[in-house]
């Protein structure tokens, strides 16, 4: 269902059902790895945000709110929170601010897994950034159609 | 490290940071916003008062983020003058939220008004604590995206005429701060403050200090609003809200200030250096071209904008004299003209809401339909214009006796000057507002019912909180004292931050 403003490409229609779920999988990529590698949740959250932008392209406004489920608005809050909690974590434990806490859990399959807070102000990152893109993007798209 | 400590210097960032998290969480209830709003700047206000009483006693608080050691991490100082500082920001925030439960409009706080207004207080705070300049170049940054967002919000003609210009100047300081970073880190091969002193000391005769020097006094020059970079500060602080004008007008100029006084004492200390010169003569400069643009104005905000420059010549007046008296006195200016300044744009705000505008030319009567608040008025209005025992009197005097003890005459005849033109504007405001009658055909509004009450609340608390500071010179004149020892006696910075090797 596209929107009679934009055009109708059939390439990039069909490209885009194909490229969002793998750029999905290559945000939480660049995610996870940013810690110790190149990435980050900020180069990730900005690689999800593109992905829901491709989607836009193709569909409408309501199909991008649809297929992201919450309101970005709401991405940027709990993100936000989750960051913060982040530091906080490691206040509990007698350290300053930031001061980070990492755990090593045996996953199976996998091996050992070390997980830390860094881990968590990435998420948080991650969040925030696809909330606020996302909510520009929106808007924009929405002033567009109106 | 003690955790208290780490604690301790923290919270006044964390707070509102938490705060601002919390409000866009619940973005969408009007009701649970301002209710985070109030509780956030209320811990914000103990939390400042528990990090004063503790550097206090016991001297210069350090907390390493993220346990990195200094000069390798980022590390938040807390010596007197941040704390300081931190307090005023939470006496200054606490009363704008107040204040904006009366005053910000539906429209408004749908646009993320709290959540600004938190991450504006966590910017401030940031760059009062931090102890590495490239950090303060962060919250410097963080503080200002936050002050263009509250700055348009609304979006009237005018808000986005005055935006462009402060957005455009403070854009150019920041490039000039950062590039002076950049060459600073590439003559020491450091960012921590304390370990700037400690390096530089040894680059005394190299160039290329006194031009990153210089970089620093212009752009903290124009986040100052000091002469000649302060256009931006009149054509913009009367065109938000007057809460927002309130805030700005109270803390954002004078974390320019409170960089200039750290940047000038720590890093580069002021000898007898061309420096000393400059800032000698944009002192003078910047509080006579405020008084005297204040005294052609006839908008009440903008009177009050062009004061704001003016007043803070007489800081930097302080701060240039570099005798340990002057620096008492830039630090009680300081402290001073924060409540004073964001009292008297509330109260210009609560004037407009009696009567609808903000021209003097349409003003009046007030004296007569409300005597009480002709009264507020006159508290911030003589204390800022410098009549005793109000707490600008205090100031005034400390300034310029030292101007007087290091025999700079005509510095010192400016300022009294001055001191004369800021009564005469302000004598103008109440011949205009309170004294003449209501002219022909100004109708007052209809009045708006409810919320008066709170926005008097806040103006009788900083009221008060001046003929305090007025009558009990005394303590806050050690406080001032204690302050400026610590700030001229670098090494007891420097070995706090850095341990002692």
């Amino acid at each position: 269902m596209s929107m009679p403003n934009r055009p109708d490409s059939l390439i990039l229609r069909v490209t885009g059902h194909f490229l969002l779920p793998l750029l999905i999988m290559f945000s939480l990529f660049l995610l996870l790895r940013g810690h110790n590698e190149p990435g980050g949740g900020f180069i990730g959250g900005l690689v999800a945000s593109a992905a829901i932008a491709l989607h836009l392209f193709f569909t409408s406004v309501q199909s991008a709110r649809r297929l992201i489920w919450v309101d970005p608005r709401d991405l940027i809050g709990w993100g936000l929170c989750i960051a913060i909690a982040s530091g906080l974590f490691g206040m509990f434990s007698g350290l300053p601010f930031l001061g980070a806490l990492w755990v090593e859990l045996s996953v199976p399959i996998f091996g050992m897994l070390k997980v830390g807070t860094p881990l968590l102000f990435d998420i948080g990152v991650y969040l925030v950034v696809i909330g606020t893109v996302l909510n520009i993007l929106l808007a924009l798209a929405e002033a567009e159609d109106a | 490290m003690n955790s208290a400590v780490a604690l301790q210097t923290t919270l006044p960032i964390l707070i509102p940071l938490i705060a601002g998290a919390l409000s866009l969480v619940v973005w969408r209830s009007r009701q649970l916003q301002r209710g985070i709003s109030v509780l956030g700047t209320g811990a914000l206000l103990l939390a400042s008062i528990w990090l004063l009483l503790s550097v206090y006693d016991n001297g210069i608080q350090v907390m390493y983020a993220g346990n990195w050691p200094a000069p390798f991490g980022i590390v938040l100082v807390a010596d007197l003058l941040s704390s300081i500082m931190v307090l005023l920001t939470g006496i200054t925030g606490l009363a704008t939220a107040v204040y904006s439960l009366a005053t910000i409009s539906k429209k408004h706080e749908h646009y993320g008004y709290y959540p600004l207004m938190h991450l504006l207080l966590a910017g401030v705070n940031g760059a009062f604590l931090t102890g590495d300049i490239f950090n303060l170049y962060v919250w410097f940054e963080v503080m200002l995206v936050a002050s263009f967002a509250l700055l348009i919000l609304g979006g009237e003609r005018a808000q986005m005429e005055g935006a462009i210009k402060y957005v455009t100047l403070n854009l150019v300081s920041s490039a000039i701060f950062l590039s002076a970073i950049g060459l600073l880190y590439g003559l020491t091969g450091t960012l921590n403050m304390a370990d700037l002193a400690v390096k530089l000391a040894e680059h005394q005769d190299n160039p290329m200090v006194q031009v990153v020097a210089m970089l620093f006094l212009m752009a903290f020059g124009i986040k100052a609003g000091a002469f000649p970079l302060f256009f931006w500060l009149p054509a913009s602080y009367h065109t938000p809200r007057v809460a927002v004008s309130s805030l700005f007008a109270g803390l954002l100029t004078k974390v320019g200030v409170y960089a200039l006084f750290r940047v000038f004492t720590l890093i580069f200390p002021l000898g007898d250096s061309l420096i000393r010169d400059l800032l000698l003569a944009m002192a003078g400069a910047t509080m006579l071209v405020g008084v005297l643009g204040a005294a052609a104005q006839f908008e009440f905000r903008r009177i009050l904008s062009f004061h704001i420059i003016s007043q803070i010549g007489y800081m930097l007046m302080g701060l240039a004299l570099y005798t340990p008296l002057a620096i008492i006195g830039g630090v009680f200016y300081i402290i001073h003209h924060i409540i004073v300044k964001s009292n008297l744009f509330l109260i210009s705000g609560l004037v407009y809401r009696l009567q609808g505008s903000y021209d003097l030319k349409q003003l009046g009567g007030v004296w007569r339909s409300h005597p009480m608040i002709a009264v507020l008025f006159l508290i911030p209005a003589l204390s800022l214009a410098g009549l005793p025992p109000l707490s600008g009197f205090f100031g005034k005097f400390i300034v310029i006796k030292a101007g007087v003890e290091a025999q700079h005459w005509w510095l010192v005849g400016i300022a009294l000057l001055v001191g004369l033109l800021t009564l005469y504007s302000m004598i103008k405001i109440w011949a205009e507002v309170f004294w003449k009658a209501m002219p022909e055909g100004a109708t007052a509004p209809a009045q708006q019912r409810g919320g008066t009450g709170l926005m008097v609340l806040t103006i009788v608390a900083l009221a008060t909180l001046t003929v305090l500071i007025g009558v009990a010179a005394e303590p806050v004149y050690k406080l001032a004292e204690y302050t400026a020892a610590q700030l001229l006696d670098s090494q007891s910075y420097i070995q706090s931050v850095m341990g002692v090797r």
